[in-house]
């Protein structure tokens, strides 16, 4: 296979979509139940690393997953929108819209500071949310079950459809956030994470950079929280409750911000420790959590996505 | 509003912190084209007063000028994208990547109406960076990662960053501190060819005479914040308070 086919990021992303569909007729439908929600959160792991390029790390992302989830659940009970594909891309665009409102107040702060306050803005919604009864307090409430192009799908393929549904428009979304990572406003970015001074005698923002990259990372989460809270057929306010945004911030470490694929992995990695510590050692699986992160940081201090890029490079020079 | 023919000019600047002077009343205008340097020692105001020229420090009381605009209250950024670009004593740049991805930011930095799907690997960026390498005798360390580079060739590289945008005007910091004796006149002729290039006003902090002498036309003397010489290489460098205050042996002003 030549270099340059397997360089190709249209290639790459088609090729892997193809795999995954075709692999998801084969596998359980447990798998592929948790394969759906790792995209899930590694969507929101997306919209981490696209911060961390950027210098900055949200402890709050829970924040974004659940307007999302709430966004989804809501139009689907209220306005009787059941339609998947619907949902999820409203919910990266509303969710995107909350972002660009709030990402102003967040770009004036940095390091620790901005990470708390993006905390602070999911704690209050968790306590907001679990104080409304009308949508179901801290219980949340049930979706009703997906549709897609006006059609209902039979119960045993209801999960494929979603996890198809999701593989398409995470992959599309992965394109568009691969050729943002590499255009001009995507350099500018990682020497912001380097040299935020340099950048600005250079004659370019940060601040601008930081709004922009938390607003990409709210319509990420957003988008996430949609597709978790449609696969669960659930939303309740845990979805903004801080341990589920550390959750996030876990899969952005292990992936590191150098590869988009690498986020989906490390998501699905996140997604097998868990369904399986939770099964064998039901009380102890956030400790078996824990020698998972610190292994990861220890031996892959760069992530997952270290490993992708060798692989790439090792192509491109060839 | 100052008018005239200066393409910088700052006017009646006073700058302290606390109970440290580090400008008082200065008054200085410079034309386009010319090479002025700045000397003086330690704590004299130089780079005090190119901090206030490129909006990192603002001053007390007084204005800047440039192209007779008020740039006074600007801050770094809006001034660079109005021409005035600077290098630094330490060199700022962005260590992880190479010497050709670092010249990369610099032209995306200073390109407008960006491309959010448009590599920026592009041809046409390609080949600009090569030009660049090329005038800054960088060709060799393109590929290498800045934090592997030898000191004299960070400056380059932090120059060479300044100038990707074409500015008016170009500040350089110390181009030669940390760099050693005989590789001084090497970096200097580099720099001096590759900046005869452009129709390119230079504003240098500088500490070597010899350098001074060998690289400009005019020189700025500071003292304690306040301008004691301002004439051409000769004059300045002969004038009795620049010998006694700067190139001298006394440190302390006579009452």
């Amino acid at each position: 296979m030549s270099p340059k086919l397997i360089n190709n990021i249209f290639f790459q992303s088609i090729f892997l979509m193809s795999l995954l569909i075709v692999v998801g007729i084969f596998i359980p439908n447990w798998l592929v139940f948790v394969i759906t929600k790792a995209i899930a959160y590694g969507l929101v792991g997306l919209g981490i690393i696209t911060l961390m390029r950027g210098g900055l790390v949200s402890f709050g992302q829970g924040f974004v997953f659940g307007i999302g989830g709430y966004t989804a659940g809501l139009l689907g009970t209220q306005a009787g929108l059941t339609d998947a594909i619907l949902l999820l891309f409203i919910s990266f665009i509303f969710t995107g819209f909350v972002g660009l409102i709030i990402a102003p107040l967040l770009a004036r702060y940095r390091d620790i500071f901005f990470a708390m306050l993006s905390l602070a803005f999911s704690m209050v919604l968790y306590g907001i949310l679990i104080k409304i009864d009308a949508i179901g307090g801290s219980d949340g409430f049930v979706l009703p079950e997906s549709t897609y192009f006006g059609i209902k799908p039979s119960p045993e393929y209801a999960d494929y459809m979603l996890y198809v549904v999701s593989i398409i428009m995470t992959g599309i979304v992965s394109i568009i956030i691969k050729y943002y990572y590499d255009s001009t406003p995507g350099l500018i970015a990682l020497a912001v994470r380097e040299n935020e001074l340099r950048v600005e005698y250079l004659g370019s923002s940060a601040f601008n950079v930081a709004v922009l990259n938390f607003t990409i990372a709210a319509g990420l989460g957003g988008m996430g929280g949609a597709l978790n809270g449609i696969a669960l057929g659930h939303i309740d306010p845990e979805f903004t409750y801080w341990t589920t945004s550390g959750e996030f911030v876990f899969i952005s470490i292990l992936a590191g911000y150098l590869s988009v694929p690498a986020v989906f992995l490390a998501a699905l990695l996140l997604e097998l420790v868990r369904s399986f510590s939770g099964r064998y050692f039901p009380d102890t699986w956030q400790l078996i959590l824990g020698v998972f992160l610190i292994l990861s940081i220890i031996f892959i201090p760069s992530g997952i996505g270290s490993f992708f890029k060798k692989f790439f490079d090792k192509f491109k020079n060839k | 509003m100052s008018k005239n023919n200066d393409l910088l000019r700052a006017e009646g600047i006073n700058k302290s912190f606390g109970a440290v002077t580090a400008a008082k009343d200065i008054n200085v205008g410079i034309k386009k084209g010319e090479r002025v340097s700045l000397i003086g020692s330690n704590g004299a105001g130089k780079t005090t007063f190119m901090n206030m020229v490129t909006g990192y420090l603002k001053p007390d009381t007084g204005n800047i000028f440039f192209k007779n605009e008020n740039i006074t209250s600007l801050n770094p950024r809006v001034i660079t994208q109005k021409g005035i670009s600077r290098s630094f004593q330490i060199p700022q740049i962005f260590e992880p990547m190479s010497t050709w991805e670092n010249l990369l930011v610099a032209l995306g930095t200073s390109q407008k109406n960006h491309s959010y799907f448009k590599n920026a690997r592009s041809k046409e960026n390609s080949d600009y960076i090569d030009e660049m390498l090329s005038r800054f005798s960088l060709n060799e360390f393109a590929h290498r990662q800045v934090s592997e580079l030898p000191g004299g060739v960070r400056k380059l590289l932090d120059i060479a960053m300044a100038l990707v945008r074409k500015p008016d005007i170009l500040l350089l910091d110390e181009p030669t501190s940390g760099v050693g004796a005989e590789e001084k006149y090497p970096l200097m002729d580099t720099i001096a060819k590759a900046l005869s290039v452009e129709d390119l006003t230079v504003i240098f902090v500088e500490h070597d005479m010899d350098i001074v002498q060998n690289y400009s036309e005019r020189v700025v003397a500071f003292y304690q914040g306040e301008i004691i010489a301002d004439d051409n290489c000769d004059k300045v460098l002969k004038d009795k308070n620049v010998q006694e205050y700067v190139t001298g042996k006394t440190q302390v002003k006579a009452k």
